[in-house]
């Protein structure tokens, strides 16, 4: 007993690090790929190609005055932030990072992301209210809508999958993506569901809906700073802001882990398990999918305008819940023909 | 103590768009009574940075105003500088050489580009894409260079003197421009790519922000608005001035009424002006850039002068009344923007905040200027 408290304190402790540093280190990547596609360096003033800046960045607001403005509901208006980061590291510890490499393999791993990224997304309706904002309470009701509206593509995405490899368990989905990319869920030739052209499709919404539930650019309504200042962190000081900031870091580590994990093969090897050590399925290859997906969510967020709320409700109304419905139903027949 | 946001009882409350907001590009305030998101009225608030530049010209020699005229519009200090020494020259009857009037037309229709360099970095960060910001600053950043080069300073332009010119340009400048022109037109066709079409930004501007020419012609809106809304008029070449009849250029009208009319008006004014300064660099005369005889202090006649240009935004008038001494008697100030941004209380009402934010970027407003 005391031995499995252990292991999931120890579990826990070393997902907060990871988080912890992928958070601040995919700030410093951010601006580095801003850079890139901005014909500019990027940061380089502290340490070697501006290595040192996520540190300071954090002493700085640490530092900072947590300044609460008067008249705002002061309970809900501290607990916001902190609600922000806790659900984002709680999901890591389902995460498989490969086949021994996971905190505490959950039979449920799916149905508790999803229970935490909707907690997530209600630390944007309380910051929103507590703050007592025009602003944040526009902003606040905004992200609602938006939440509601992408949730359920992802999770009728996500059901599909798991009636294919037939678990809710993370590491079990990826067991049965094993030996090589032609078993990805993403290609539309599958043993069991025979040949369902619509799962490229289904990866991409599944793709455009983490997007948007991790308030990224071009669906990042919730902190539209032309037209709603900063959104639901307009009060936020010091490391109020900072923990939002980090929460949205993390969102996106989860949300490019879900992508992996459900349909690029997770931790496995795209060419098959050849035995010797750089191709063998292994925690690298996740890490290398996941930055992947990651890297593409810079480049997104630094070519595109940002949409409309009514364009992205229309989006996930009109196209993405119709189509992954039928996804949804295409897949049920197959399996039952197949 | 915690009171909800009280609203009023027909369900509205006031959003106080400004005087510091990303959106108003200085201190515009608009008071947005709103239904939810969509706005029920708009009211705009003018007056945070007004500095009586009007009346300033009354207590100050002509040659002494003329450095207010950068400090107007700040984006498009050149066409200012030519609308006022324009004025002056007609009071006075001031010939001015023929090599001055085309070194004005290549400075003022360089700092027309790369006014619009700045409103369309500034727009598509309006609409959330930050990149092209990047990308405009530093083709805008190549303009300044230039223009430094011979009127010494990057943005508040005092260039113009009465006759002719402060400075005449060299071969450094020729050449550089020339390059510039050649960079230009590949960056143009980059930005084509890169944003004109963008399917996102495309479907934020089409069919949004409606002005139409009634509307046009009731507020007096003129420059890229006015010609977005099929009204086809451009002081340059409708009421000529300087030595514009000699150039081959087109002046691009779109009838669609709506933002993205707005926005390809512009884009094809840019490269307009780059045919504009490929011509004026092909003709420019040789001579001297000031005139030989002029008065050594300037004293117009009593009487009553105007003079209009084109400036990125649209029309500019001066209207002067001299009473012979030297000072003005009365400088009445025709800023575009100013007409240009009334049009918005109207056409508003009952957008969704961000288009109707969308829609205020596609005016180009430049706050200075419609606060004098």
């Amino acid at each position: 007993m005391s031995l499995t408290l252990f292991n999931v304190v120890l579990a826990v402790f070393i997902a907060i690090c990871f988080v912890g540093a992928n958070a601040a280190y995919l700030v410093w990547c951010e601006r580095k790929g801003a850079g890139l596609f901005q014909r500019r360096p990027g940061p380089m003033e502290n340490g070697p190609w501006g290595l040192l800046q996520p540190p300071i960045d954090g002493l700085k607001l640490m530092t900072k005055q947590l300044l609460i403005p008067g008249g705002v509901d002061k309970a809900i208006f501290m607990v916001a932030p902190v609600l922000a980061m806790f659900p984002a590291l709680i999901s890591f510890v389902t995460i498989p990072f490969s086949n021994s490499i996971v905190a505490h393999p959950i039979d449920v791993g799916v149905l508790m992301i999803f229970a935490f990224a909707a907690l997530g997304s209600m630390s944007l309706l309380v910051a929103g209210w507590g703050s007592r904002n025009k602003y944040s309470m526009i902003s606040s009701v905004r992200a609602v809508s938006q939440t509601v509206a992408y949730e359920i593509p992802l999770m009728i995405t996500t059901i599909t999958i798991v009636m294919i490899s037939g678990s809710l368990n993370l590491g079990d989905i990826v067991q049965s993506q094993l030996g090589g990319f032609w078993h990805w869920n993403i290609w539309p030739l599958q043993k069991q569901v025979g040949f369902n052209l619509l799962m490229p499709i289904s990866f991409l919404i599944l793709f455009v809906c983490s997007v948007a539930e991790t308030n990224r650019a071009p669906f990042d309504l919730g902190e539209a700073e032309s037209e709603l200042v900063a959104g639901f962190h307009t009060e936020y000081s010091s490391m109020g802001f900072g923990l939002f900031f980090m929460g949205e870091y993390a969102n996106i580590v989860i949300g490019a882990c879900l992508t992996v994990i459900l349909f690029l093969g997770g931790w496995s090897c795209p060419i098959g398990d050849l035995g010797f050590f750089p191709f063998t399925h292994n925690v690298g290859w996740f890490l290398l999918k996941i930055y992947l997906i990651i890297f593409v969510f810079i480049w997104i967020r630094w070519t595109f305008p940002r949409t409309t709320i009514y364009g992205l409700l229309n989006l996930s109304w009109k196209y993405l819940i119709p189509i992954s419905l039928f996804n949804l139903l295409l897949t049920a027949g197959l399996l039952k023909v197949f | 103590m915690t009171e909800p946001i009280s609203l009023q009882p027909d369900e509205t409350f006031v959003l106080n768009v400004g005087p510091q907001h990303p959106a108003t590009h200085g201190v515009l305030r608009v008071k947005m009574t709103m239904d939810g998101e969509y706005i029920y009225n708009a009211e705009t608030v003018l007056g945070y940075i007004h500095r009586m530049h009007e009346k300033m010209a009354e207590n100050r020699t002509y040659p002494q105003f003329m450095p207010n005229m950068g400090r107007l519009d700040y984006l498009s200090a050149m066409a200012f500088n030519h609308g006022y020494a324009l004025v002056v020259e007609r009071a006075c009857g001031i010939e001015v050489p023929e090599r001055a009037e085309y070194i004005r037309v290549i400075t003022v229709e360089l700092n027309r580009i790369s006014s619009h360099l700045v409103w369309l970095g500034a727009y598509v960060l309006d609409l959330g894409g930050f990149t092209p910001l990047m990308y405009c600053f530093d083709d805008r950043e190549q303009i300044l260079d230039l223009l430094e080069s011979v009127t010494g300073s990057r943005l508040t332009y005092c260039y113009f003197r009465f006759g002719g010119l402060y400075n005449d340009i060299d071969d450094d400048f020729i050449s550089g421009t020339r390059a510039f022109i050649k960079r230009m037109r590949k960056e143009l066709k980059m930005y084509a790519k890169l944003v004109t079409g963008n399917i996102i930004l495309m479907r934020r501007l089409k069919d949004h922000g409606p002005v139409d020419q009634d509307m046009c012609q009731r507020y007096g809106a003129t420059g890229p608005v006015a010609r977005g809304s099929g009204i086809n008029y451009d002081v340059r070449r409708n009421e000529p001035y300087s030595v514009y009849p000699e150039f081959d250029f087109e002046v691009p009208v779109y009838g669609e009424c709506d933002s993205y009319a707005r926005y390809l008006v512009r884009m094809d004014e840019m490269e307009q002006s780059l045919r504009i300064i490929e011509q004026a660099l092909d003709k420019l005369p040789d001579g001297p850039v000031n005139p030989k005889k002029k008065p050594k202090l300037i004293k117009p006649p009593p009487g009553d002068y105007f003079a209009a240009v084109e400036t990125a935004r649209g029309n500019f008038g001066i209207r002067m009344v001299s009473d012979g001494s030297k000072n003005a008697y009365r400088l009445k100030l025709r800023s575009p923007t100013y007409s240009n941004m009334h049009l918005f209380d109207e056409a508003c009402r009952g957008m969704l905040i961000a288009d109707a934010l969308a829609f205020m970027g596609s005016l180009d407003l430049v706050i200075p200027e419609m606060d004098r």
